[in-house]
């Protein structure tokens, strides 16, 4: 197996075990982090991507892709600290009537 | 003979380091305290910057280290000591766990084989003249195509910073005024 494809599976799985983690569990903190798993596979491909075709448009977008993560935690956190102060709990079960 | 010795050692550290970021992926699905899921998490992202230096892009290698272990998990960590979770037995999965584990491993294998596929059905890649990709591109190219050609979504993501700050000082105001609600009712 070469270099390409090992990297490009390595990054499907920690795209996939992400995604899995923002299904299956139920602490909104650790879901959180399950996104941020998920935005790390999507860098390692564009890193690869970038790497095997020798384009620099790749590693500019793991850049951007910093930025958001980065945004999106700053704003999910104080979301997050709302709902607790609110409900007393990081369970997702209790935040059911947020369904509207 | 070095050479090949050194590439060698390269692609077992590759492997090493895959492996060892998988581990951590693995890890955070089956942890219990969001601490400890968080430090899984940090060792996966160390060792992807292991990975990226050794694909010889060392500056993403230093930003994965510098923002996201420096900036976001700490933040993510200080966020946890903070709520420092009250609840003593609290389920870990939801009741999705069974058919989110049988749509994971279906994603996972559509996902592997049609890459698996595209990547058959390229003609061989015009691989970097050295062979390993460390001389792919450097800083110096990266930045100057990101200041000249990118220099347009470089700014549009100082619009993005812009909205998450108004987006802040809303919630802000939220929280200020469920807690005044709060107060007077």
């Amino acid at each position: 197996m070469d270099k390409t494809s090992l990297l490009l599976g390595l990054a499907i799985a920690l795209f996939v075990l992400g995604l899995l983690g923002v299904i299956v569990r139920r602490n909104v903190l650790v879901m959180l982090m399950c996104m941020e798993l998920m935005l790390n596979g999507v860098n390692l491909s564009l890193v690869t991507f970038s790497q095997q075709s020798g384009d620099t448009a790749g590693a500019v977008l793991v850049f951007l892709v910093f930025v958001v993560a980065t945004v999106e935690i700053a704003l999910a956190i104080p979301i997050v600290l709302l709902l607790v102060r609110d409900k007393r709990t990081l369970d997702l079960a209790a935040y059911g009537d947020l369904k509207g | 003979m070095i050479d090949t010795l050194l590439q060698q050692l390269d692609s077992l550290l590759l492997v090493l380091f895959g492996a060892g970021a998988l581990a951590g992926a693995v890890l955070m699905l089956v942890l219990r305290q969001p601490m400890r899921v968080a430090m899984a998490l940090i060792s996966t992202m160390v060792l992807l910057g292991g990975i990226y230096g050794l694909l010889g892009v060392h500056f993403i290698a230093a930003f994965q280290v510098l923002i996201y272990v420096g900036a976001v998990m700490v933040f993510m960590v200080y966020v946890i000591m903070l709520l420092e979770v009250r609840e003593a037995v609290a389920a870990r999965y939801s009741n999705w766990l069974v058919p989110g584990t049988g749509a994971a491993v279906l994603l996972l294998g559509t996902l592997c084989f049609s890459v698996w596929h595209g990547l058959a059905a390229q003609p061989a890649a015009p691989v970097p003249a050295s062979g390993s990709g460390a001389a792919a591109f450097g800083i110096a190219r990266f930045s100057a195509s990101f200041l000249s050609e990118y220099w347009l979504h470089f700014e549009l993501t100082s619009v993005l910073l812009l909205a998450a700050v108004v987006a802040a000082l809303a919630v802000i105001r939220v929280s200020r005024r469920s807690r005044e609600a709060t107060s007077h009712g």
